[in-house]
C-alpha cells in the first residue's frame, strides 16, 4: 500500500548517483531490505518497473538483500527470531523484545555502465 | 564495462528530513505535535474532541486530520478547535498513513503562531503509520477494549515506535475478553518507557490524567523551545 512513494525514493536516490557517475545505464540496484522495515519487495519491483520508463534505470534489475529479524528479550537477553511474526521468547516466554536487527531500509549500491 | 557504485543511502532519508523540517518549524512557534495512531474505529477523533473540551480553557488546540477519504472527521472538530486542516490522502503515493511531506503544506495553512497543541489524526491503520515519522513530538497509539489485547503482538512496530498508549472504551471490561495485565505486559515488553492511560472517551473516565500528562508536556515543551510559557 505504501510501496510506491518509497520506490520513487529509490528511483530518485538512484538517478541521482547514476548521474553523479555519468553513467548512461543503470543495471542492477541492491537493496537491503529488513524484515521488520515493512516494506514487500515484491511491490517494490512492481512500482520500480512502472516508474523507471524513459529513464537510464529502465530495464534495471532489483536485488533484496534480506535481513532477518533479530530480537534480544529483555527479561533472560535471549536473542531470537519472532516465529509467525509473534514476539515472544522461547526461552522464557516474555513477550516483547529489543529489536537487534530487522529494520534496515537503505540502497547499497548501483551497477551501472 | 559495468562498475559498481556504493550508494548506502537510507529510502526513507527523505521523510526523515522533512519531518525535522516540520519538527523545526513547530518548535519555532513553540507548537507541541502530537501524532495520534490507531486501527479504524479505535477512538482517535473522539479522544481529540474529549483532549479539545478539557484543555480549551488552557491551551489553544489545532487539528491536522489525515484520512483516506471524506471530510467528516474535520466537521466533528470544526467547530472545536482553533483550526483544523483536512488531508485527503487517497489519490497520494501513500493512501494508507501520513507521511512528513502531507503535513507541510498543512503547516502551512494553520495560523501556528495562535497554537499551543497540535493534534494530528493519522489514518486509521497500525501497519503503515508505524514506518513515517511526521515531524511530531509525541507518539500515541489507541487500543481499544473492542479490538482484543493481542494486538500488541500481532502489530509489534507501531507500539515499539509509540511514546504512549492509550486503551480507550475502557467502559467495555464487563463485556470483553480484554486481559489488561498481559496487554500492559506486552507493551512494556516492545517498549520499557512507555506511558499507558486507561480512558473512556463515552463516559470521560480516565480523560483528566491523559489531559494532565498532555498538559505538562506541551508546558515542558515550550520552556525548552522559547523560553516563555507559564
Amino acid at each position: 500500500m505504501h510501496e510506491l512513494g518509497v520506490t520513487q525514493s529509490i528511483l530518485d536516490i538512484t538517478l541521482n548517483k547514476g548521474d553523479e557517475a555519468q553513467a548512461s545505464k543503470v543495471t542492477e540496484v541492491n537493496l537491503v531490505v529488513g524484515e521488520l522495515s515493512g516494506f514487500v519487495p515484491d511491490c517494490i519491483e512492481f512500482y520500480f518497473n512502472l516508474l523507471n520508463k524513459g529513464t537510464i534505470a529502465e530495464g534495471a534489475i532489483l536485488h533484496f538483500e534480506l535481513i532477518p529479524a533479530q530480537l534480544k528479550c529483555r527479561k533472560c537477553a535471549t536473542l531470537f527470531h519472532p516465529k509467525d511474526t509473534e514476539w515472544v521468547c522461547p526461552k522464557c516466554q516474555s513477550p516483547g523484545g529489543e529489536v537487534v536487527q530487522g529494520k534496515e531500509f537503505y540502497i547499497e549500491s548501483i551497477e551501472a555502465e | 564495462m559495468t562498475k559498481k557504485i556504493e550508494v548506502v543511502q537510507g529510502i526513507l532519508e527523505a521523510n526523515e528530513a522533512l519531518a525535522a523540517q516540520n519538527h523545526r518549524l513547530l518548535n519555532k512557534h513553540g507548537v507541541f505535535g502530537v501524532n495520534i495512531m490507531s486501527s479504524p474505529g479505535a477512538g482517535k477523533t473522539s479522544l481529540i474532541l474529549q483532549t479539545i473540551a478539557r484543555l480549551r480553557d488552557k491551551l489553544s488546540v489545532g487539528v491536522i486530520e489525515g484520512d483516506l477519504a471524506s471530510t467528516l472527521d474535520a466537521e466533528k472538530v470544526n467547530n472545536e478547535a482553533t483550526a483544523v486542516v483536512q488531508i485527503i490522502t487517497g489519490n497520494m503515493a501513500e493512501s494508507c498513513t501520513l507521511i512528513a511531506s502531507m503535513l507541510t503544506p498543512a503547516l502551512k495553512k494553520l495560523p501556528l503562531e495562535d497554537i499551543d497543541l497540535l493534534l494530528i489524526e493519522n489514518v486509521g491503520n497500525l501497519v503503515c503509520p508505524a514506518e513515517f515519522v511526521l515531524g511530531e513530538h509525541k507518539r500515541v497509539v489507541i487500543s481499544s477494549l473492542p479490538e482484543g489485547d493481542d494486538k500488541p503482538i500481532k502489530y509489534p512496530m507501531i507500539f515499539a515506535g509509540a511514546d504512549v498508549v492509550v486503551i480507550n472504551k475502557i467502559d467495555f471490561l464487563p463485556y470483553v475478553d480484554f486481559d489488561i495485565p498481559s496487554f500492559q505486559n506486552a507493551l512494556l515488553g516492545l517498549n520499557p518507557k512507555i506511558k499507558i492511560f486507561q480512558v473512556s472517551c463515552k463516559t470521560g473516565v480516565g480523560i483528566e490524567d491523559w489531559c494532565s500528562w498532555l498538559l505538562g508536556e506541551v508546558e515542558a515543551n515550550s520552556h525548552r523551545v522559547t523560553n516563555k510559557g507559564g
